[in-house]
């Protein structure tokens, strides 16, 4: 009787342990497949959706070249690339071994069932503080990544794969971010006063800043030139 | 009335008056490129204020001709009335004050004739001036900065806004800036022109214009709500901007600027019918006391 109870109650820890392991390998999965790619030069277009900023969407040049090397750049005019951008290859996230793997249990994302995984640095001072994954285990996919930052706040990450899935590689990323309030001083633009105010509604936005790149292709592993991330 | 017309603008083009407007806004132009090429990015830092924090941004590239002519424009249009006054305000006191109005309307010309050939010499000058001005302020800008994307800072309401218009779309919306800012001036020179039916001499009203558009456009930009209910929208100078409005894009339902579009065509056209309403109204009232007038010098 001693014995049931013994391992009853140690079915926990046991259970608990075995969960541990399964995540952190969940996690070396996803990463391996990111492994394979050692940089690649995307084309995208780039839709950012703030309250305060009217712009157009951008035909955009994502760069990127292992270890954390990542750049975003507009092919023509001028564009609006959110900081915490940079965090858009998740590659680049899961570079160092530097972090304890939890598991936070299952989800859904997008109707996808996931695993939950939140990886906390090792090293105090690393800007990141925490990072959440969302991994689909048939795949080995991050379908979502949540990373809350010091210095640059926090992101969600939510991405849609197709035909690079394979490497890792989404075809379509929405990048959530905070936006902080943008307030030009009264009698310094000499404005036209049409009469217009924004409706209620625009007023009421969320301070919630939104960019969606839509990945048109990827040239995988073919060299790019570090002179595009200085 | 043509060869009367050549006369006027041969008069006009023969003071040394005439030509101090064109140094002055070269001079303007040129101070304001050499301190955005010097330190462009410290205005750029100045208005983005915290968007640089959550973005990045290639200031040069916003940093580019057109953008330089919008800002330039943006403090430009509130000088350039007086230099239309300058000339406008001279009209019909300056050949008082020579002895030559007398002499003038010896001649075969109806009073009426003489006012609108006069006005209108006045128009030619002011748009002239906003030629030298797109010269100087546009091409050459385009020529030190480049081309590229035009960013707008604005303040819609309570609310500050930053619109992004695509180099494609930019030309046209400066040439009915400009043609805007023609009509918006030309108010300046007619009313410049009736002051200058009461005196005898140009300084008085050069500056009663002056003063009258200093006044009326400090209450255009103060924001107290019984003024801007009951005063603003009696006043010229409330529309002297309305330039800006050409370059206010509409945008769609997600923020996306629409391309070729006004986001509020209605209050430019209201602007431009009140404008053209104060030109004729103002035009109206100079014949009329001219032609009563009796001329002793």
């Amino acid at each position: 009787m001693k014995k049931i109870i013994g391992i009853i109650l140690c079915l926990p820890v046991v259970w608990n342990a075995y969960a541990q392991q399964e995540i952190s390998s969940l996690v070396k999965k996803a990463k391996l497949k990111m492994e394979s790619v050692n940089d690649y030069e995307a084309d995208g277009r780039m839709r950012t959706n703030v309250a305060f900023l009217k712009v157009p969407v951008a035909n955009v040049k994502v760069y990127f070249k292992k270890p954390n090397k990542i750049k975003v750049k507009s092919e023509k005019g001028i564009s609006f690339i959110p900081k915490g951008a940079v965090s858009i290859n998740m590659g680049s996230v899961l570079t160092d071994d530097q972090f304890t793997i939890i598991d936070a249990g299952n989800d859904i994302v997008n109707g996808i069932k996931v695993r939950v995984a939140k990886l906390l640095p090792v090293d105090d001072n690393s800007d990141v503080v925490l990072s959440t994954l969302y991994i689909e285990e048939a795949t080995n996919l991050i379908r979502r990544a949540k990373t809350t930052t010091r210095e640059n706040g926090s992101f969600e990450l939510e991405m849609t794969y197709g035909k690079f899935g394979g490497f890792g590689l989404p075809d379509k990323i929405i990048f959530s971010f905070n936006t902080k309030d943008y307030k030009l001083p009264k009698g310094v633009t000499f404005d036209f006063d049409d009469g217009k105010s924004i409706p209620p509604a625009e007023k009421n936005k969320s301070r919630k800043g939104r960019a969606e790149i839509v990945f048109r292709n990827y040239i995988i592993n073919k060299g790019v030139n570090e002179a595009v991330f200085k | 009335m043509w060869s009367l017309l050549q006369i006027e603008l041969y008069k006009i083009s023969k003071r040394p008056r005439t030509f101090i407007a064109f140094i002055a806004i070269a001079a303007i132009v040129f101070i304001f490129q050499f301190a955005f090429k010097a330190d462009g990015e410290s205005y750029m830092n100045l208005m983005l204020q915290s968007v640089n924090d959550t973005f990045e941004i290639d200031k040069s590239k916003a940093i580019n001709g057109y953008f330089m002519c919008y800002i330039i424009l943006n403090t430009l249009l509130i000088q350039v009335p007086i230099l239309v006054a300058l000339v406008a305000g001279d009209a019909i006191s300056g050949e008082a004050n020579m002895g030559t109005l007398r002499l003038l309307l010896t001649k075969p010309v109806s009073r009426t004739q003489i006012i609108l050939v006069k006005f209108l010499a006045s128009f030619i000058y002011t748009v002239t001036l906003l030629i030298w001005m797109a010269i100087t302020a546009l091409f050459i800008s385009l020529f030190i900065f480049g081309a590229d994307d035009m960013i707008i800072f604005r303040v819609k309401g309570d609310e500050s806004q930053i619109l992004q218009i695509t180099q494609d779309d930019i030309m046209w919306r400066y040439l009915a800036a400009f043609c805007y800012a023609a009509i918006a001036l030309t108010v300046i020179a007619a009313l410049a022109m009736l002051l200058s039916v009461y005196a005898e001499n140009s300084i008085g009203p050069i500056i009663a214009t002056v003063s009258i558009v200093i006044v009326c456009t400090v209450i255009s930009n103060i924001s107290v709500p019984i003024i801007d209910k009951n005063v603003k929208p009696w006043l010229f100078t409330s529309y002297l901007v309305g330039w800006k409005g050409f370059f206010y894009i509409a945008t769609n339902q997600d923020g996306e600027p629409i391309k070729g579009s006004i986001e509020n065509w209605g209050a430019i056209r209201n602007s431009l019918y009140i404008l053209l309403a104060h030109i004729f109204i103002l035009l109206g009232i100079t014949i009329a006391v001219f032609k009563r007038k009796d001329i002793l010098t």
